[in-house]
């Protein structure tokens, strides 16, 4: 199972360094939202709830952008039959694609989070850097693992780019949700505060109920 | 004594293939139609027919693509589908599609597919050398012409020395060049056993051990192929 | 074979028996709230539908369970009518909501009903269900993939409702806990009526949907079997589940 999810991952990001589709229009994409944000709200600094909202609402649309890519190429070039046909576990497929997911994402908070504390975050985060940290990885593991399902869901559908934003949205309100009541304080004007315990431990939940989920209903997309 | 005892008769080897009134719908729609058959280990079977008919539905069967519905199948000793993951890895399939991916070279995709059949890396360099693709290993599949990339399909399907092959028109997809190249890695010196659609009744029948027409999801001819005449298999299509 | 049919008749006549009741105590029995006045009398049609709603996502949720399990599909089928006619439900839900909202608080809709809120996603997320069935044409595969929408979003119910409640850091005193705590007789037991009323109706209307869908199926396979047709000409796409007997 170890090696199946390692070769199609190493297949993927190969695959995206040689096409660079994804993770480049992805960050692009949140530096733009931000200054939509800017011109939107007519606010020059943001900081606790409003400065949380604005980070994640943006780093979720960014993701939505890239779940439509990422089963295209299985879909369109016979990626699927071709690993149907391998005798591997089907739900090595799975893992693999989430975890792709995350790293893309990690990779676009990498450009995304500095920019976005450059051009409207009024607070340093230097301070809870590492929280900010525990918070973006929970929240990207969320929308990889409910992203990477429904995007599993909807490349086989023929509204394929429409109906899978439709689906993924409202399952991941609890993750904007429990990401941003986490962020905020974090972000807060005149000092950061704590990092509110529970709802880490929200994502944490939602986290771990939606990959076992999801670990067990994979395969089902799949077989024919 | 000795002589009576040794010249007791081994079993014949199980048939490679044995389907007993496979059907397969799609919605209202029968595509395989109580179809029954027999392939024997190291036998050509080729399969004949209108478009609609049901071949390609067949031949994704056979490779654990799709579920039969009703009736049953063995392959290779194995019932599908409950066996079907056992049957993985035994089947190579080729389609009119190259199944490989056409940012990666020949020799990513194959290293890839590698990985997954579980292959020795040095099966790769064999298998480029068969099909004469060895200086052109590193292009991307999307430089490579038609023919070109279908005969790296042709690497992709036998990299992992398969004992039932699924051809799907394969020469239809293949230059005259690549035909003869492949020939002792598909064609009937491989010792595979081979089911093959075909759309031309004489290339076909030349190819076949037993010709099998299929017309609307039915069994509508099926008979050792030296008995078949292009006639019969002209009626098919009538 | 099961014959979806059997029992309905009782069953509608329990059921405008219970609703009437229970519509009869709403206006005649139940005291009127103190500080809410009448408008608070939704409440009994607003909270049953909601209750129903729920255990009709989660039993759709498991009837797509059992589909995926035994490749059976009756069982999608089920599921299809259990899920929408909970959408329906939810529907009456936000529209009981807001009318109390109004009536209560003066405005359509407030953010701190967290019941109120966490249906609204709730329907968002239903409300696909139906466009996605419809985008999948083979009906094996719409089944199955319906399916598995139902088992995720039967997961997501509770994990939302959850979340959303923890969110509400106004916790007035109007929601269905805070309520229960403090419920005279005479409201609960109106209260108890009427859900015991709506479940009643959604069952009657499941089991007539389920009859209905099922007679179809059958007419078909007989028209198949008088003419004597093997396949009959494909239809035209359709979002719900067909029966093939």
């Amino acid at each position: 199972m170890r090696s199946t999810v390692a070769a199609i991952l190493r297949k993927d990001l190969r695959l995206e360094l040689r096409t660079f589709e994804a993770i480049p229009s992805m960050t692009l994409f949140s530096l733009t939202t931000f200054v939509l944000f800017h011109f939107g709200l007519n606010e020059t600094s943001v900081e606790g709830d409003l400065a949380a909202g604005v980070l994640w609402v943006t780093l979720l649309f960014a993701a939505i952008l890239g779940l439509n890519r990422l089963f295209v190429a299985e879909e369109e070039q016979g990626g699927f039959d071709g690993f149907l046909l391998a005798p591997v576990d089907r739900t090595a497929m799975f893992v693999a694609k989430a975890t792709g997911l995350f790293l893309f994402l990690a990779l676009v908070e990498l450009v995304a989070v500095p920019a976005f504390t450059i051009l409207l975050l009024g607070p340093s985060p230097w301070a809870i850097l590492p929280e900010l940290i525990l918070v973006l990885a929970l929240g990207n593991a969320g929308i990889a693992v409910v992203g990477t399902l429904v995007a599993g869901i909807a490349v086989r559908t023929r509204a394929r780019d429409l109906i899978g934003p439709l689906i993924t949205l409202p399952l991941l309100v609890p993750v904007i949700l429990a990401a941003s009541q986490a962020t905020a304080p974090l972000l807060a004007e005149g000092g950061a505060q704590a990092l509110p315990g529970r709802w880490v431990a929200v994502l944490g939940i939602y986290d771990l109920i939606f990959g076992l989920v999801a670990y067990g209903v994979f395969d089902f997309l799949l077989e024919d | 004594m000795t002589a009576a005892i040794n010249s007791i008769p081994a079993h014949p080897p199980p048939a490679a293939i044995v389907l007993e009134d496979l059907t397969r719908v799609f919605g209202e729609r029968i595509a395989l139609d109580e179809v029954s058959l027999t392939v024997e280990a190291g036998t050509t079977l080729v399969v004949f027919g209108p478009n609609g008919a049901g071949k390609s539905t067949l031949l994704r069967i056979l490779a654990t693509l799709l579920r039969p519905q009703l009736g049953t199948a063995r392959v290779l000793g194995h019932e599908l589908p409950r066996e079907g993951w056992a049957l993985r890895g035994k089947v190579g399939l080729l389609t009119h599609e190259p199944l490989l991916y056409r940012d990666l070279s020949v020799r990513e995709n194959l290293r890839f597919h590698a990985r997954l059949h579980g292959v020795a890396a040095g099966r790769i360099d064999e298998v480029l050398a068969a099909t004469k693709l060895t200086d052109r290993a590193g292009d991307p599949i999307r430089a490579l012409s038609r023919g070109l990339a279908q005969r790296a399909a042709v690497c992709r399907a036998i990299l992992h020395d398969p004992p039932l092959l699924l051809l799907d028109e394969p020469r239809a997809n293949l230059d005259p060049a690549s035909v003869e190249l492949v020939e002792p890695l598909i064609g009937r010196a491989s010792g595979r056993t081979r089911v093959i659609t075909s759309h031309d009744p004489r290339g076909g029948l030349a190819e076949a051990d037993v010709a099998l027409g299929l017309r609307g999801g039915r069994v509508e001819l099926l008979r050792d192929a030296r008995e078949v005449t292009v006639e019969d298999v002209g009626a098919l299509y009538g | 074979m099961t014959l979806y049919g059997k029992g309905l008749r009782s069953l509608s006549i329990a059921t405008a028996v219970v609703l009437t009741g229970a519509f009869l105590l709403i206006a005649f029995y139940a005291p009127e709230d103190a500080d809410q006045g009448i408008i608070q009398k939704i409440f009994y049609i607003h909270v049953a539908m909601a209750i129903v709603a729920l255990c009709g996502f989660t039993a759709g949720g498991v009837m797509g369970f059992m589909h995926l399990r035994t490749h059976d599909r009756r069982w999608d089928l089920r599921s299809y009518v259990a899920i929408h006619l909970s959408l329906i439900l939810a529907v009456g839900v936000l529209l009981t909501g807001a009318v109390w909202a109004k009536g209560s608080w003066g405005s359509w809709w407030v953010w701190d009903e967290p019941m109120l809120v966490s249906f609204l996603i709730v329907f968002l997320l239903y409300a696909t269900y139906q466009p996605l069935r419809f985008s999948i044409e083979d009906p094996e595969r719409q089944s199955r993939y319906a399916s598995v929408f139902a088992v995720v979003a039967g997961a997501f119910v509770p994990i939302n409702f959850a979340a959303v409640r923890m969110a509400d850091s106004f916790i007035h005193p109007r929601t269905l806990g805070t309520t229960t705590g403090g419920m005279p007789g005479e409201m609960m037991l109106t209260f108890l009526v009427t859900l015991v009323g709506v479940a009643l109706l959604f069952v009657t209307l499941w089991k007539y949907e389920m009859a209905a869908k099922h007679a179809r199926g059958q007419v078909k396979a007989l028209r198949r079997r008088i003419t004597g047709e093997r396949a009959s000409v494909v239809g035209g796409r359709s979002a719900a589940p067909q029966v093939h007997v």
